[in-house]
């Protein structure tokens, strides 16, 4: 399993775009499971209702669990999509 | 002839052809018994749905920008999400239709976004919805989407938001809806356009009407479906004048407000939301002399952040480019209140809790508000103006708040422009003691609608008083005359940003009292400005 530890920094948070491009990058990874957590609420990171309603805005901490077949890749390039995104 | 009356939002005449919009009413098929061919026209829906919301998409880039067909395409990843699918299999499996499936889901989805404490997530409620209710009604046999072969009138009850992004913007000469209000999308749509559109009409949406021939009066408040000659002879003619009169003022666009005496006057304009600015760049305003900031704190299910307060702000600061804003704080009161205020139910709201009254006694909420304001003047001229103050203790009160939460945020650090504090005078009280307000503050901006209303006693929402309801009353002019000498006297200045200041009868009294600023509706700017160049008062 990979962990990925970061705080948000864009100041709208994760509104519907950058939750619909999270989505989206969480997606290409087929052969993992991945689960955002944000303030104690845990969601699949590949269901965008979900992704949207962590609510997760400038400031919170969240945390990304990748378990699967392609884990480093994932870890990876979701943390450069935080980076560059959030 | 069919005639009717509303409440005009926008002046103007248009004459054409009546267009019927309805959402699809149909009642929802029921289930054929087989969940399979359920789930199987479910899937068949879903991927029309995608493909229409696909040409949406290009179509939505080009007209209205990325923002609008993002939205859209977060729209069809909504129709991929597993939880959305697999809550519709799970319905269509216990015997529900497809249709039936989805429109229950849509709601459960679209009512757990409009729980969260966030207005931005909060809207998305409406996408959710959006989204579901394209499927069913592709289930349901219909058509999403309406149009218009040639240019004319769209009839609706209201309008959503979603449904005026489709809207085929260059067709509609004019909007008529049976319901909204001034202040619902189909209002600020007709104003951003500048058309004309009546809100509140007893106009039947019904499919008889469609295609008739209809005229809009956006001067008087009436249309006519069917017109006879006459009048539509009669509407051509007022048609015909205010389009020359229209060209006419266009004349004054970026010119200097200044009589032919050389006497300056500033005219800006009213607004109730960030995407008003828009209007206020079109009506040539010279800044925003009231920003009225209710839009934050209305319709909603608890107070907004200060985030979100200055993200509004932000955006008025930002779109003006240098123009000058004045944000109103917070006017709430007993008549126009949100339920998460709690407040008491009052006998008589004009003159109840209402205004700086609820700032002094619920610190928490204008202390909210003020970061806000004073964040955003770090990005552009701002000033502020406390409404209903009636003392000067008021004053000096929520003045030693602004204080305290200045030095608290420069104590963090927190970058803040130079705000200039002023006061609504529209109380009788503070125009008699205008003479010490005026030294406690930066400026006075009198507010002629209740100032009107408390010094002749007259309730302004009754429409059995019109008569009495006279706005240009000998003692209210007293009392303009005395703001204005009291606010130059301490070397202030002074506006007026009630309905009056539009009042083109008024200007050269105006004008003559020596006031600095008139803040108007945006679209009034124009022959605001043709009529200040045309005088040849001076002040006394």
């Amino acid at each position: 399993m990979k962990e990925i530890k970061y705080t948000i920094t864009d100041p709208l948070g994760i509104h519907a775009r950058p939750a619909g491009q999270l989505v989206k990058a969480a997606s290409a990874y087929k052969d993992s499971d991945i689960k955002i957590t944000v303030n104690g609420k845990t969601v699949d990171a590949k269901r965008i209702m979900g992704v949207m309603q962590l609510g997760a805005k400038q400031g919170h901490s969240l945390v990304i669990a990748i378990n699967g077949g392609d884990e480093e890749a994932a870890a990876a390039g979701l943390e450069k999509f935080l980076k560059e995104n959030l | 002839m069919i005639q009717g009356t509303g409440r005009p939002v926008f002046s103007g005449v248009a004459i054409g052809r009546a267009y019927i919009y309805k959402k699809e009413q149909a009642s929802l098929p029921t289930s054929c018994g087989d969940a399979a061919v359920e789930q199987q026209k479910f899937e068949e829906a879903k991927a029309a749905a995608v493909e229409q919301l696909q040409a949406l998409v290009e179509e939505t880039t080009e007209r209205l920008g990325e923002e609008q067909a993002m939205i859209l395409d977060v729209q069809m990843m909504m129709l991929d999400d597993l939880d959305y699918l697999e809550s519709i299999e799970a319905m269509i499996k216990n015997g529900a239709s497809a249709a039936e499936a989805v429109k229950e889901t849509g709601d459960t989805f679209s009512a757990a976004f409009a729980a969260m404490d966030d207005a931005y997530m909060q809207a998305r409620a409406v996408d959710v919805k959006d989204v579901s209710s394209r499927v069913v009604t592709i289930l349901c046999g219909g058509k999403v989407g309406f149009s218009m072969e040639e240019p004319g009138i769209l009839v609706a009850e209201d309008l959503t938001p979603s449904e005026t992004v489709q809207m085929p913007k260059d067709k509609i000469l004019a909007f008529v809806t049976r319901q909204g209000s001034s202040n619902s999308h189909t209002a600020i749509l007709a104003r951003i356009m500048g058309l004309p559109a009546l809100v509140k009409t007893q106009i039947n949406v019904d499919d008889d009407i469609d295609g008739k021939l209809m005229i809009v009066d956006g001067f008087e408040g009436t249309y006519y479906i069917d017109p006879d000659e006459e009048t539509v002879a009669a509407m051509k003619e007022k048609q015909r004048n205010a389009q020359e009169y229209q060209r006419e003022l266009e004349t004054y666009r970026g010119k200097e407000s200044v009589t032919k005496n050389g006497q300056k006057i500033k005219l800006y304009a009213n607004i109730g939301n960030p995407s008003d600015v828009e209007h206020v760049l079109k009506g040539d305003a010279e800044g925003v002399g009231l920003l009225r900031s209710e839009f934050l704190y209305l319709g909603r299910e608890d107070y907004p952040t200060e985030d979100e307060l200055f993200e509004a702000y932000r955006k008025v600061v930002e779109g003006l480019e240098g123009r000058p804003l004045v944000i109103r704080t917070l006017d709430i009161g007993a008549d126009k209140q949100a339920d998460y205020f709690e407040l008491d139910k009052e006998e008589n709201p004009a003159l109840g809790l209402r205004g700086i009254r609820i700032c002094i006694r619920r610190p928490k909420v204008f202390r909210t508000q003020m970061r806000a304001i004073y964040r955003a003047s770090a990005l552009g001229p701002v000033g502020v103006m406390f409404p209903m103050i009636a003392s000067v203790w008021e004053v000096r009160k929520v003045r030693e708040m602004c204080e305290e939460i200045r030095r608290e945020m420069q104590e963090e650090g927190i970058a803040i422009g130079s705000v200039e504090h002023g006061i609504m005078v529209e109380t009788p009280a503070a125009a008699v003691i205008s003479e010490q307000l005026a030294k406690e503050v930066d400026f006075f901006s009198v507010g002629t609608n209740d100032l009107t209303q408390y010094t002749l006693a007259v309730d302004r929402q009754n429409p059995n008083l019109e008569e009495f309801y006279d706005a240009h009353h000998p003692a209210l002019l007293e009392l303009l005359r005395m703001v204005a000498a009291n606010a130059h006297k301490a070397g202030i200045w002074c506006g007026i940003c009630g309905e009056l200041g539009a009042d083109l009868s008024m200007t050269e009294t105006f004008l003559e009292m020596g006031y600095d600023e008139l803040s108007v509706s945006p679209t009034r700017v124009l022959e605001l400005r043709k009529k200040v160049c045309e005088s040849e008062v001076t002040s006394k």
